[in-house]
Parts: structure tokens; C-alpha cells; sequence
């Protein structure tokens, strides 16, 4: 698709993430709504991107597992000024957070990989083998 | 025990705008601590996705603006299955008390997407401490 100039491509871009908000693709194994970081799922060729975001979480501070098709992201936000000083607006919020989520795809836990830049974690999601759909010749 | 997650997800907050532009993307609100020391003013700001180098900050008339651009052409090739929240550009301003802060010597550092300013405060807006006699 060509856009013409990318505020317009961004518009659209917007409304596309709005049409997929809280499908029911992804299975979210955690307890309670709003659960801590949110996540957006893509699907790039046959496999998935998933892009979380945590703006102010450290790298140190954030852990990462993958079993079968279940993704676990836990760790820790902090936001702390010391005490001397004098709030006068408090808007970001801070605490723990652990979540679970399942995918509906079987994944090859051996490809995954995670970068985490700028307030932004990507979890590129290849999918196994054995889950890529095959064109089946037609005789 | 703690719960493991006490941590509750903030909806992302859009910024009402004065004017409309042509093409009607929305532009969210930072979300914003700000504090104040006997020395400084410091505000940070929460735009993930924007790297140091997209994000602007200006002084004018006493008025605090940022924006934040995030690198769109990433999610190129990306078709949405699931999503949680949206993205766009960030902007927020506000109004500092007039002729407070050298203006010239404000600072700003970027890290894990958010955005510290460090406003010192102008010399003679400083407390001081009166000596009673």
C-alpha cells in the first residue's frame, strides 16, 4: 500500500489498530483486565511481531520467558524523586507487573529474540515449522 | 506476599487541540511527573518509542512545549491481529511562572523513552533565607 504523505498513512495506521482492539486473537493468561505492560500484536508474513510498551521500565529490571506458545513478562517500574522534593503533578504511575499471554500459533521458541530501545519491547515471533500453512498443490 | 502485579495499565490520554489540522491523527498526551527542588524545576515525561533524537523542547513566552515523534515506518509490513493501545505523535505544553528559569541552561536526557528536563531556577527566584537580627 502507498499512502500519500505519512501524516495520512499514520491516520490510517491508527484507525487499522483500532479495528483489532482487544480481539479475542491473543489469550491473555492473566487475571484481571487492564494487565500490565499493553501489548499489540502484528502478523508479518507468517509469523508475529509483538510490541509492548513500558516507558521507564530498565532493562535490568525486566524479565522475559517463553515456554510452547506462552509468553511471560514480568518486572518492575519504578519512579521515584527522592524526598526532598515537592510534587507538583504525579501522572506516572509505578509498581510491579507480571503477565502471561497465550498465543493461538505454535511458535519456534528457538528463533525468538527481543530488543528492548526506547521505552519499547519487540518480540519478533517466528512461527514453527510445523504451524507455517503450506499451499497444497491441486492436481 | 505482595501481588505479583500491582502494576494497572493507564489508558492513553489524547491531547485536545485548539486547532484542528487537515488530517485528523490523533497526538497524545506524555504522561507527566513534575517537581520542584530549591534549585530546579524538573519535569519527566513518558513517549515511548521516541528517541532523542525526535523529541523536541521549547521555551517560548513562558510557555513549556514538547513533542515527540516516534519512528513510524517500523510497523511497515505489519498487519494488527490484537491490539491494546494506539500510537502517535506526543505534544504537551505548559506554563511556567513568568521569568523563573534560565531558559538557557535547561537540560534534558532521554532514557528508556522518557523525557527529563532539569529547568534551573533564575538566581533571584531562589528562596532565601532572611537573618533576623
Amino acid at each position: 500500500m502507498a499512502f500519500a504523505d505519512p501524516f495520512d498513512a499514520l491516520f490510517r495506521f491508527q484507525r487499522a489498530l483500532d479495528e483489532q482492539l482487544d480481539s479475542d486473537w491473543l489469550e491473555d493468561a492473566t487475571s484481571g483486565i487492564g494487565a500490565y505492560p499493553p501489548i499489540n500484536v502484528f502478523q508479518q508474513g507468517s509469523d508475529f511481531v509483538a510490541i509492548i510498551e513500558m516507558p521507564g521500565v530498565s532493562k535490568d529490571d525486566l524479565g522475559l520467558e517463553v515456554r510452547g506458545n506462552t509468553i511471560r513478562i514480568s518486572g518492575k517500574k519504578s519512579a521515584d524523586y527522592g524526598g526532598k522534593a515537592s510534587m507538583h503533578r504525579r501522572e506516572r504511575v509505578a509498581g510491579r507487573f507480571d503477565r502471561t499471554i497465550n498465543l493461538p500459533v505454535q511458535l519456534d521458541p528457538d528463533r525468538i529474540t527481543a530488543d528492548y530501545r526506547d521505552g519499547i519491547l519487540a518480540l519478533s515471533l517466528p512461527r514453527a515449522e510445523s504451524d507455517t500453512p503450506k499451499a497444497i498443490k491441486i492436481n | 506476599m505482595a501481588p505479583a502485579q500491582d502494576l494497572e495499565v493507564q489508558p492513553k490520554r489524547e491531547l485536545e487541540k485548539k486547532d484542528e489540522s487537515t488530517i485528523p491523527a490523533r497526538v497524545f498526551l506524555p504522561n507527566t511527573d513534575i517537581f520542584e527542588t530549591a534549585d530546579a524545576l524538573t519535569v519527566v515525561m513518558e513517549m515511548p518509542g521516541v528517541n532523542r533524537e525526535h523529541a523536541d523542547v521549547t521555551v517560548e513566552d513562558d510557555v513549556l512545549s514538547v513533542a515527540g515523534r516516534i519512528d513510524f515506518s517500523k510497523y511497515e509490513n505489519l498487519q494488527p491481529v490484537y491490539t491494546e493501545y494506539n500510537v502517535g505523535q506526543y505534544r504537551r505544553s505548559f506554563n511556567l511562572a513568568p521569568n523563573s528559569f534560565d531558559e538557557h541552561k535547561i537540560s534534558a536526557e532521554m532514557k528508556d523513552g522518557v523525557l527529563t528536563l532539569t529547568l534551573p531556577k533564575a538566581e533571584r527566584v531562589k528562596a532565601r533565607r532572611i537573618p533576623l537580627k
